[in-house]
């Protein structure tokens, strides 16, 4: 070879394209936010209906979830994915996508070793570290609240 | 106008935090899976830190429906849950909290995965 | 590096007596749609799994190549095959009904040249009197194996490529009609320390460059006695790299070379990003396009050389980096 690894890693860096950011942050701005706009108008409504602030808020991600499933199932999400980017991974509806897609894809490796094993292939990591974060917080405020003061 | 306002304000923040996640991932390469992990983790210490719920309160769905809206909800589990069992409410709270949207993935997932079949992208089907 | 030169083979007895190819329907719409043997309407191929769609293709493409050679599977002596998928899935399915001597061979996107120049390899030295080299991708079974579900909404980097959903089939025997195969160079492994998984155009264009400069040293040759340089599927960002790495040896491309992942797909109108990728890429363009165009004289002599990316998951999410490898196959109308 008439290069080092170095200089050729220099070289792919320079000839392969960046993303096209002036393109994909809006339409991460701009459909994320819908999502959202969607999840606040759910939550007035259900609040509307006669419930308090913290049934709504959970019959709120419910709705989500329930929506982002059926767009899943009907390959929908993806496609809005492909110019949302961001836009669609980051709200709940995103989470929800990634724990349908994967059950989708390996029903055909069975119900229990591909649907039920494969479901929290993609999202397994965010309940773990979600989880985990979350019990250390708990440790940690209790002991400021015991020991603390 | 107070109402149209805050459809506004929850579109502003929620566009935020997705525009965020694209620019990390354009910049950093950091794969979906990271970007979840990471706004989830988050969202627990803003939540813990006491950062998180003014912006709940002002922005509402755009502060909920993103994933560190999640975190929020586990950290804010977790503090009532010691608030009211002490030790053990570290290991109650954020499974508490989460139960609702864990579960409907669950079982929306199941429900979808034995009703559709997976199909191509974009170009394809 | 550079301490063994390897070695070109030449042949005086190959010739690729038929070759067939089908493909999956985003490929047929494409810019070569009406070259293909068959084009499939359903990309499961009628089946149930995507791994039993792509074994199908494997198994559509021999049988035409075959039919077009008037051969039937008792009178077949070998078949060198290969494909993406663990366990080379698609071929071993894909072939097991024919009942003919079968070698599963597996060098990522690089395989076809590689099952050629062994099929050469076998037929000129007398081994068998015929040999048949078969490979195919399939987008769907990748996808799922290398990547995410279908349906999961993660996003596709501008380097990333887009695996064709394609099978080529070639027979070799000594039957003296064109295109003949007069000409093959091994690759080695080059490693030139890829780690981006989206990007695997420059993980392979090091080999690409290594391989087709050994084989026109040991030729004697220069660009300008091919009337083609076809490379399987550097993609655009590849394609860049290699000419740069020929820039600095004072030799242009210009003009000669064509990739197959670049052709394959309109890349104006159909969202591909870098170009088309995997073992059926370039092996259905060969054999549905530029096999045929040797065969009737309009390219006289081409240097095809498919492109591998050695990638292992494991590998690198272990922090490993990405191998390429190339294999060069000189065919001539003469």
């Amino acid at each position: 070879m008439n290069i080092s690894n170095q200089e050729y890693g220099e070289l792919a860096k320079r000839i392969s394209p960046p993303s096209a950011m002036y393109k994909t942050i809006p339409m991460a701005f701009v459909i994320g936010g819908g999502i959202c706009v969607i999840g606040e108008l759910l939550l007035n409504l259900y609040q509307m209906a006669g419930m308090d602030m913290e049934q709504a808020g959970m019959l709120t991600s419910m709705s989500l979830i329930f929506l982002s499933a059926l767009f899943t199932g009907l390959k929908l999400y993806d496609r809005l994915a492909q110019h949302a980017g961001a836009g669609t991974l980051v709200p709940i509806t995103g989470f929800a996508n990634s724990v349908v897609s994967p059950a989708l894809e390996f029903k055909s490796e069975g119900y229990v070793l591909g649907l039920g094993a494969k479901m929290f292939v993609i999202a397994g990591p965010v309940l773990v570290y979600g989880i985990s974060a979350s019990i250390i917080y708990g440790l940690i405020y209790y002991c400021f609240k015991t020991f603390g003061g | 106008m107070d109402m149209f306002m805050e459809y506004v304000w929850a579109f502003l923040v929620g566009g935020l935090l997705c525009a965020i996640g694209q620019v990390l991932i354009d910049l950093t390469k950091l794969t979906p899976a990271r970007i979840l992990t990471s706004y989830v983790v988050a969202g627990v210490v803003l939540g813990a830190i006491g950062v998180y719920e003014p912006i709940v309160n002002f922005a509402g769905g755009g502060a909920t429906v993103p994933l560190t809206g999640f975190g929020y909800l586990l950290a804010k589990g977790v503090r009532e849950a010691v608030d009211s069992n002490g030790i053990l409410g570290a290991f109650m709270g954020g499974f508490t909290n989460a139960a609702v949207g864990i579960s409907a993935a669950i079982f929306f997932g199941l429900i979808a995965a034995l009703i559709f079949k997976s199909g191509s992208k974009i170009n394809e089907t | 590096m550079g301490m063994c030169e390897g070695k070109t083979f030449k042949f005086s007895n190959a010739s690729v007596t038929s070759f067939a190819a089908v493909v999956g329907k985003v490929e047929g719409e494409g810019p070569y749609g009406s070259e293909f043997d068959e084009v499939i309407e359903d990309n499961k191929g009628g089946t149930d799994t995507w791994e039993q769609a792509e074994a199908g293709l494997q198994k559509k493409s021999l049988q035409y190549a075959m039919e077009k050679a008037e051969l039937e599977s008792g009178k077949m002596d070998i078949i060198f095959a290969g494909d993406l998928l663990n366990q080379c899935t698609g071929s071993s399915y894909g072939l097991k009904e024919f009942y003919i001597p079968f070698v599963g061979i597996y060098g990522a996107c690089s395989t076809f040249a590689e099952g050629l120049l062994l099929a050469a390899s076998m037929v000129n030295a007398g081994y068998v009197e015929n040999a048949a080299a078969v490979t195919s991708s399939h987008f769907s079974s990748a996808e799922r194996q290398f990547r995410f579900p279908l349906n999961y909404g993660g996003v596709r980097t501008p380097t990333a490529q887009w695996t064709a959903t394609a099978s080529g089939a070639a027979i070799i025997d000594a039957s003296q009609r064109p295109p003949f195969i007069r000409a093959a160079t091994v690759g080695k492994i080059q490693d030139m320390g890829i780690t981006d998984l989206n990007n695997m155009g420059a993980a392979m264009a090091g080999a690409a460059y290594d391989t087709i400069t050994r084989h026109m040293k040991h030729m004697g040759t220069h660009p300008e006695n091919y009337d083609l340089i076809i490379t399987g599927d550097l993609g655009q960002v590849g394609s860049d790299m290699m000419y740069e790495l020929f820039k600095r040896d004072g030799v242009s491309l210009e003009g000669r070379h064509k990739d197959c992942g670049l052709m394959i797909y309109d890349r104006d109108k159909q969202d591909v990003h870098a170009g088309g990728s995997g073992c059926g890429c370039s092996a259905s363009m060969m054999c549905a396009y530029f096999l045929k165009k040797v065969r009737r004289g309009e390219l006289k002599r081409i240097l095809y050389t498919a492109t591998g990316a050695l990638m292992s998951p494991t590998m690198v999410q272990q922090g490993g980096s990405i191998p390429g490898i190339a294999h060069a196959v000189e065919i001539t109308s003469e």
